[in-house]
């Protein structure tokens, strides 16, 4: 069973923080994930730039119309993904909960809709 | 009712749940369980009629759904690799000596016990909302159908039946997993599951017009499910705190409302209708869990309620115990209304005047805004000051705030009663229904 784990949080936050701090958050993010590869867990993943650096698209009557910035404002952005493969969504909430982000942001577990599955 | 309809109708309350369970562990479908399990209830009241009541009515049921599933995924040519699942842990069912010897009866069986558990924490899974956890518990483990669960709750029929479809929907989408979770995870999902009885208990218990007994057969489900939880979990001190706190409220139903169907206070019911026996249990089984050394908020209200069913009179009462037992209850909480009942138990300890600081403080921080105890209570307090006047303000606040016409009629009344001492306030009344 696949699920996509959104890393939402408050963007400002990551960008205030010290280099020591920075280099804190990612020895965590290398530690979890040295842990879910060694699971077998881990499919895919990516720290996400900010949404200053996000463009939106959409096509109107075959125009396609560029937009700067995100989709919408919100508190919490998509810092992040996690693409894993686990047994049922009590493992998944398991791996959740080991996101360093977790505790200054939420994770979203979205289950992969398989082509297969009706 | 006959003899074979009687039985019938008992196996559903006792065996519906685990007749379910099985079948879900079986298949993993829960649309297809229920079905069978429906299906099984129906062949019994024409196979019993004809071959007489089995010895063990839910191993015949289970039996029986079992196959008609097996049946029923045999006819879908789409479901070969299910099927060969299914038959493999069918076979495997049926070869283990604890389910099928005749030796052992189903009631104590741990296999199928362990069915109901794993159904219990299923439905009560935090990653699904409260509304949709307490009314799959209603449905796939009491057996409510979907008509008693809706009109239970107030709700359409068609709303009822949505929530419950979007429920088993993300139950097969996310994977939630049909199990009773690892150690690590039991208090927090063992905290979900009470919560779960908990609120069906009082929704039913908040139902207290005489007429409305579906609402009020809530709060026995309630109390069934969590009898079979304190069975299933003898370790876990808060199920025995709450089975043991619905037993102490259930046992003043009789004498909670008078023959209008109003609301009759705590001070003012006859102990001597009391139910001795609901009584007696409730308070064996609060010293049994405390006896654990692990308290918890159910536990800690059960106590409560032991303190009062036990009390001679409402002015006999061991106020000073109750409000140190609220102080508890708060600390575990962080409850508002907690505090609100600490306030009581003081006025009752300390005098009104004691336990009107109390209120005043909850007033002032805002936290209570809206809850129509917090103005009543402070009303009652003012009464028994001698301060009428301001007392009939709060009654009148009270009012304004009141979810039920039982308490708008009860509010009225004790407004009445103070005014009688004054001079008539001059504000306009609100028609409270």
């Amino acid at each position: 069973m696949r699920y996509l784990m959104l890393i939402c949080n408050d963007e400002t936050a990551a960008a205030a923080m010290s280099p020591a701090e920075q280099e804190q958050s990612t020895a965590r993010y290398v530690d979890f994930q040295q842990e879910m590869g060694a699971r077998g867990l881990l499919q895919g993943g990516a720290r996400l730039r900010p949404t200053s650096d996000a463009t939106t698209v959409r096509v109107v009557d075959d125009e396609v119309l560029t937009g700067d910035g995100p989709f919408a404002e919100t508190k919490e952005q998509i810092g992040g993904y996690y693409l894993v493969d686990c047994k049922d969504l009590d493992e998944a909430i398991e791996v959740a909960s080991k996101i360093p982000h977790a505790r200054f942001g939420t994770i979203e577990i979205r289950p992969v809709w398989e082509m297969d599955m009706p | 009712m006959t003899h074979v309809e009687a039985a019938v109708a008992e196996a559903y309350r006792e065996e519906w749940g685990r007749v379910v369970a099985a079948l879900i562990r079986l298949t993993g479908d829960w649309d297809l369980a229920e079905e069978c399990a429906q299906d099984a209830f129906v062949r019994a009241l024409e196979h019993w009629e004809h071959k007489g009541v089995p010895r063990r009515p839910g191993a015949w049921l289970t039996t029986t759904a079992r196959n008609r599933a097996l049946d029923r995924l045999r006819r879908e040519a789409t479901g070969t690799a299910k099927l060969r699942e299914v038959t493999t842990l069918m076979a495997a069912d049926e070869a283990s000596p604890h389910d099928t010897g005749p030796e052992r009866d189903p009631v104590d069986d741990s296999g199928i016990d362990d069915d109901g558990l794993r159904l219990m924490f299923t439905c009560c899974h935090p990653a699904l909302s409260l509304d949709a956890q307490v009314a799959l518990t209603l449905r796939t483990l009491a057996g409510l159908t979907t008509a008693e669960i809706a009109h239970a709750f107030l709700v359409p029929e068609a709303t009822m039946a949505q929530r419950l479809v979007r429920a088993k929907r993300k139950m097969r989408h996310a994977a939630i997993p049909f199990r009773v979770p690892p150690a690590h995870q039991l208090p927090e999902r063992t905290g979900a599951v009470l919560g779960v009885l908990y609120l069906t208990y009082n929704e039913g218990y908040a139902a207290t017009s005489g007429h409305d007994l579906t609402r009020q057969s809530l709060s026995a489900e309630a109390t069934r499910l969590a009898r079979t939880l304190t069975r299933l979990m003898p370790d876990e001190p808060e199920a025995l705190g709450l089975l043991a706190l619905m037993l102490l409220h259930s046992a003043r139903d009789a004498t909670r409302t008078d023959e209008a169907g109003d609301l009759v206070l705590l001070e003012d019911q006859d102990r001597s209708r009391w139910d001795p026996d609901l009584l007696a249990e409730g308070a064996g089984l609060v010293e049994q869990a405390l006896r654990r050394g692990r308290p918890g908020p159910y536990q800690v209200q059960a106590a409560i309620a032991a303190c009062h069913a036990t009390a001679p009179s409402h002015a006999d009462t061991d106020w000073t115990q109750i409000a140190g037992l609220y102080g508890e209850l708060h600390r575990l909480t962080g409850s508002n209304v907690v505090e609100l009942n600490r306030a009581v138990a003081v006025a009752m300890a300390a005098g009104p005047a004691a336990g009107l600081a109390i209120t005043e403080g909850l007033e002032a921080s805002g936290v209570l805004d809206g809850y129509h105890l917090l103005p009543a209570t402070q009303a009652d307090l003012l009464r028994r000051l001698g301060r009428p006047d301001e007392a009939a303000r709060a009654y009148r606040r009270a009012r304004a705030l009141a979810r039920t016409d039982v308490e708008r009629r009860y509010l009225t009344r004790r407004l009445a009663s103070v005014e009688g001492t004054v001079e008539p306030a001059g504000e306009s009344v609100p028609s409270g229904g």
